[in-house]
């Protein structure tokens, strides 16, 4: 058994209106940032999973994250990357 | 009739929910603990508003896992009535009980108000104490109340006659003024296909006195007491 540390992304699902995304998009244009178009904001969570290999590390994720980690109406998740712990 | 109404860590409107079964109602309840695996022979279960887990990760995603939510979703396939108010109704959405999910609210603000919901939809458990259309006013209390689905669930939920409360202005009319959290299609509350699960943002539990500004919540319990039997 090694140690992974897997780090997932997890944002608003593109088309829905994410507030905190919104204010934050209206921020940046009244600061001159013109060229932002969209900004969606979400969470970053860091996990160290004991596991065989790399891959079965995140298959783990991938199961945490379609039970409890993402909301599967709201949110899509992405593994972001996988190392060693 | 027996009410059932569970506390979970973060919980904050059990009290009420006790009160208003109990003292305004008339009838028996019980506190459930969240860790409890037993529903001391409860008729209609209640998840309170409040903030299970302090919202951690989403509301209501943590209190989902929670030892009593087995027993709920046991209690609720049996077709006995489970009525999630706020942050029940979030649980509700994150357990599967119930379709969609609440998100922040539109305008990001917490918002604690009046607002009017009109009845629609077909749940004669809970709804068979209003006229149809019949507007109420009720309190609000949440920040991530606007619900959320997508285009094919609004549309079964239509179809099926699911939606049973909207948000609207003072004479009925469902507009985007009313609308206080930008829920998709104005709506705040909506029942299961077997129609004993329901879920709705609103606080039926503090409408039922008119101290307290409203009666309007009461005839919802009495649909159920009617429905239900004593």
């Amino acid at each position: 058994m090694s140690r992974f540390r897997v780090s997932v992304h997890i944002v608003p699902r593109k088309g829905l209106l994410d507030p905190q995304g919104k204010a934050v998009s209206d921020a940046l244009h009244a600061l001159g940032f013109a060229d932002v178009e969209d900004t969606r904001i979400g969470r970053y969570i860091v996990l160290d999973v004991k596991a065989e290999s790399a891959a079965a590390a995140e298959l783990s994720v991938k199961a945490m994250c379609d039970k409890l980690l993402a909301n599967p109406v709201t949110e899509d998740y992405r593994i972001a990357s996988t190392v060693t712990a | 009739m027996k009410f059932g109404i569970v506390t979970f860590p973060g919980s904050n409107c059990d009290v009420d929910a006790l009160h208003a079964v109990t003292d305004q109602l008339g009838q028996t309840a019980v506190s459930l603990w969240h860790r409890d695996h037993d529903i001391q022979g409860c008729d209609v279960l209640i998840l309170p508003g409040g903030f299970s887990y302090g919202d951690a990760l989403r509301a209501g995603a943590i209190a989902r896992f929670s030892p009593i939510m087995q027993e709920v979703i046991a209690h609720a396939e049996r077709g006995a009535p489970v009525i999630g108010i706020c942050n029940g109704f979030q649980i509700l959405c994150e357990s599967h009980l119930l379709p969609g999910a609440l998100m922040r609210n539109a305008e990001m603000q917490f918002i604690c108000d009046w607002v009017h919901i009109r009845t629609e939809g077909k749940a004669p458990m809970y709804l068979g104490g209003y006229e149809p259309s019949q507007v109420l006013r009720i309190p609000v209390a949440h920040g991530e109340g606007r619900f959320a689905a997508d285009e094919s669930t609004l549309d079964a939920l239509e179809q099926n006659e699911q939606v049973v409360f909207r948000y609207c202005n003072g004479s009925g009319a469902i507009t985007d003024a009313a609308n206080c959290n930008g829920a998709m299609r104005n709506i705040a509350g909506i029942v299961n296909v077997n129609r004993n699960v329901l879920g709705m943002m609103p606080h039926p539990e503090r409408a039922v006195e008119s101290l307290l500004g409203s009666t309007d919540g009461l005839p919802l319990f009495e649909s159920l007491l009617a429905q239900v039997g004593a």
